[in-house]
């Protein structure tokens, strides 16, 4: 997929995100992130709550406004699109939600919240084109056709994440933000949902932006891995590369703590303790490929460090 | 170990078609919620209790114009005065008999007043001789006129403006907020005041009063919901489908916090048909002739113990058409929830 000339879909450019920004309260949701999302891979995106990885799916979606720093999507930039261009970057552009209680409303039949975005765009001419797609998308997700007219707390978990993954695909999107799609399922479930979204991506041709805290989930999906820390990016890197030869202490901390199906090891399994404090010294870093696609972010000093890791 | 295996037969997960299936019935949301509240037996009560004093309410416009309770023959006050309730049956308390205070046996009232044989009032007279069932009758149907203003005040722009200043946020929200407490301030018994003053009184000036405080507590509540509603991912999912801020409002904003405003509603009717009664018992809303369950009440009180009947018929009437209107938003506010229901 990296080999010829890829065509980048999404590219962040220093893209920043300060809520309340300038008072004492100023968080630093999305802090000079910048990566770029060719068509047709799996981007995946870690790190620990609080780190800025919804944030980002959210500002790329423009459900939040960026305080500096310019998205583009397929060539153009969306950070000031307003009205018409709007509505036709949104149908392009979709979300799958983590919690998939929250993500439907109660009050709506799922036949109407998976047609809603057919509605908006008027993508069906009359009810009974309205329906056949809704029976089509229906179908794509595994779910039966009479679950049309039920309400989302008659479903099981599994099941309510399918329906909002073909409410996600009613507007036929090219790019799909996965945000934590799995995390509120239970185990046996997410290997369901998770394979669903690989065999969605084929078919269609999507790409996804997947965001996880689950490093072991997102190595399974991902072509390559972008790690964040309190709304930087740290390191990115092809899923192998990331997973097998981490650079950045973070990374590695991150990759400790992965549980080992196996009694033995698991029981001799480190965990490696990360050290914060080498991202509030104070120092410049910048983004700096160590080998052929892996980036990190890293001060001049610390690129011979990690080069004589390498070797 | 081969042997064991053999002892296990696996039930079920084998057809993942029966897996998904959803035994229960499919039902549209009104088949749905009007299930649920017909397992509330005092909502269904007070649903058709409502239904029929809104229906006499109506139908009495025809059939028994105001002045028709108004007016009275100053002749024969001495006759129709203060007579008892009297049903026409040897019913106990029932008869047109009443028990003069210091007297140990009732006397007949009719009797003692020449009372044309023929005629009896089966919820009595008042002290200058007019029915008081059609007395009851036209102050219930000013009651439920001020009750349905409140209502749809409360409705129309109770939900709007509190959704618009939730919605909204930041310094929209600010000033919006601002002017509601300004307006809450001011005692409503102020504004009657003024208004009586320009308007001389009278029910319009009780409904403008209604009009302009009676909104303040459904925007509030409702400006509160849309504050956490729109944090939902749901309603982030419309925004990223591109749905306009109104379509979310009506889809999504307003049908899930359905049980809030009803909730709201049915307190806000109780409350304004009781502010009705209290003005009309200060003098300050309905002027005589005019009858409202509150000024019968006032007029009445007075006579309290003399002629009981004429406080408590106008204010069981009250009690049942408040206390109806609370149960029946408790019911619809469970019916509407679908996730309410236990089954």
């Amino acid at each position: 997929m990296m080999d010829e000339t890829p065509k980048k879909l999404v590219e962040l450019k220093d893209l920043q995100l300060y809520f309340n920004q300038g008072k004492s309260n100023e968080v630093r949701a999305i802090d000079h992130v910048s990566f770029d999302i060719y068509e047709g891979e799996v981007f995946g995106l870690v790190g620990e709550s609080g780190s800025g990885k919804t944030t980002i799916g959210r500002a790329i979606l423009k459900l939040y406004e960026p305080t500096a720093g310019q998205i583009l999507f397929d060539g153009q930039d969306v950070t000031h699109l307003k009205h018409k261009h709007l509505s036709e970057f949104r149908k392009d552009a979709q979300m799958i939600f983590q919690d998939p209680q929250a993500s439907l409303n109660g009050r709506m039949k799922v036949r109407d919240i998976i047609a809603e975005g057919i509605d908006i765009n008027k993508l069906a001419k009359n009810k009974a084109e309205r329906d056949a797609k809704v029976q089509h998308l229906l179908d794509l997700v595994g779910l039966n056709k009479d679950h049309a007219t039920r309400y989302p707390h008659e479903f099981s978990g599994g099941q309510r994440q399918r329906i909002g993954i073909a409410r996600a695909l009613a507007v036929d999107p090219k790019f799909i933000i996965a945000d934590e799609p799995i995390s509120a399922l239970d185990v046996s479930i997410q290997a369901q949902v998770v394979n669903l979204m690989k065999e969605l991506q084929t078919e269609h041709s999507l790409t996804y932006l997947f965001i996880a805290h689950d490093l072991s989930m997102v190595k399974y999906i991902s072509d390559r891995i972008g790690v964040m820390h309190w709304g930087k990016l740290l390191e990115i890197g092809t899923a192998d590369a990331v997973y097998n030869h981490p650079l950045h202490p973070y990374t590695k901390s991150l990759l400790s703590a992965i549980p080992v199906p196996d009694p033995e090891v698991e029981s001799m399994r480190q965990h490696i303790e990360y050290d914060a404090s080498i991202e509030t010294d104070g120092k410049e870093r910048q983004m700096v490929e160590i080998n052929p696609g892996h980036f990190v972010l890293a001060t001049p000093e610390e690129v011979s460090v990690y080069k004589n890791q390498q070797k | 170990m081969a042997a064991n295996t053999q002892d296990f037969v696996i039930v079920g997960a084998q057809d993942s078609e029966a897996n998904e299936h959803i035994a229960k019935p499919a039902l549209s949301f009104w088949q749905d919620a009007w299930r649920r509240l017909k397992l509330n037996k005092l909502a269904v009560i007070s649903l058709w209790f409502l239904a029929f004093i809104l229906a006499f309410a109506f139908v009495s416009n025809f059939v028994m114009p105001q002045q028709q309770a108004n007016s009275f023959n100053s002749d024969k006050v001495g006759v129709y005065k203060n007579l008892p309730p009297k049903s026409g049956l040897p019913i106990p308390g029932w008869s047109g008999q009443i028990k003069a205070p210091g007297d140990t046996t009732s006397t007949d009232v009719y009797a003692s007043q020449n009372v044309p044989k023929s005629e009896k009032f089966i919820l009595g007279t008042d002290n200058i001789g007019r029915s008081l069932a059609k007395r009851v009758t036209v102050g219930l149907r000013i009651s439920l006129l001020v009750a349905l203003v409140a209502t749809f005040i409360d409705l129309l722009v109770g939900v709007a403006y509190g959704v618009l200043s939730g919605w909204k946020g930041g310094w929209v929200d600010n000033v919006m907020q601002r002017i509601i407490e300004i307006l809450s301030s001011v005692p409503n018994l102020i504004i009657v005041t003024m208004l009586g003053l320009v308007l001389g009184g009278g029910v319009l000036s009780i409904i403008l009063a209604i009009a302009m405080t009676g909104w303040l507590g459904m925007a509030r509540q409702v400006r509160n919901m849309t504050l956490t509603l729109k944090e939902r991912d749901y309603v982030l999912a419309a925004k990223s489908l591109g749905e306009s801020s109104f379509k979310i409002a009506i889809k999504h904003l307003i049908p899930n916090m359905a049980g809030t405003i009803i909730v709201q509603i049915m307190m806000t009717v109780p409350t304004a048909i009781m502010f009705e009664a209290v003005l009309s018992a200060i003098n300050l809303g309905v002027k005589p002739p005019t009858a409202s369950l509150g000024s019968l009440i006032s007029d009445a009180s007075s006579m309290l113990q003399f002629y009981p009947y004429q406080v408590l018929i106008p204010s069981a009437m009250l009690v049942l058409v408040s206390l109806a209107f609370i149960l029946l938003g408790d019911g619809l506010r469970d019916a509407f929830d679908p996730r309410a229901s236990e089954d």
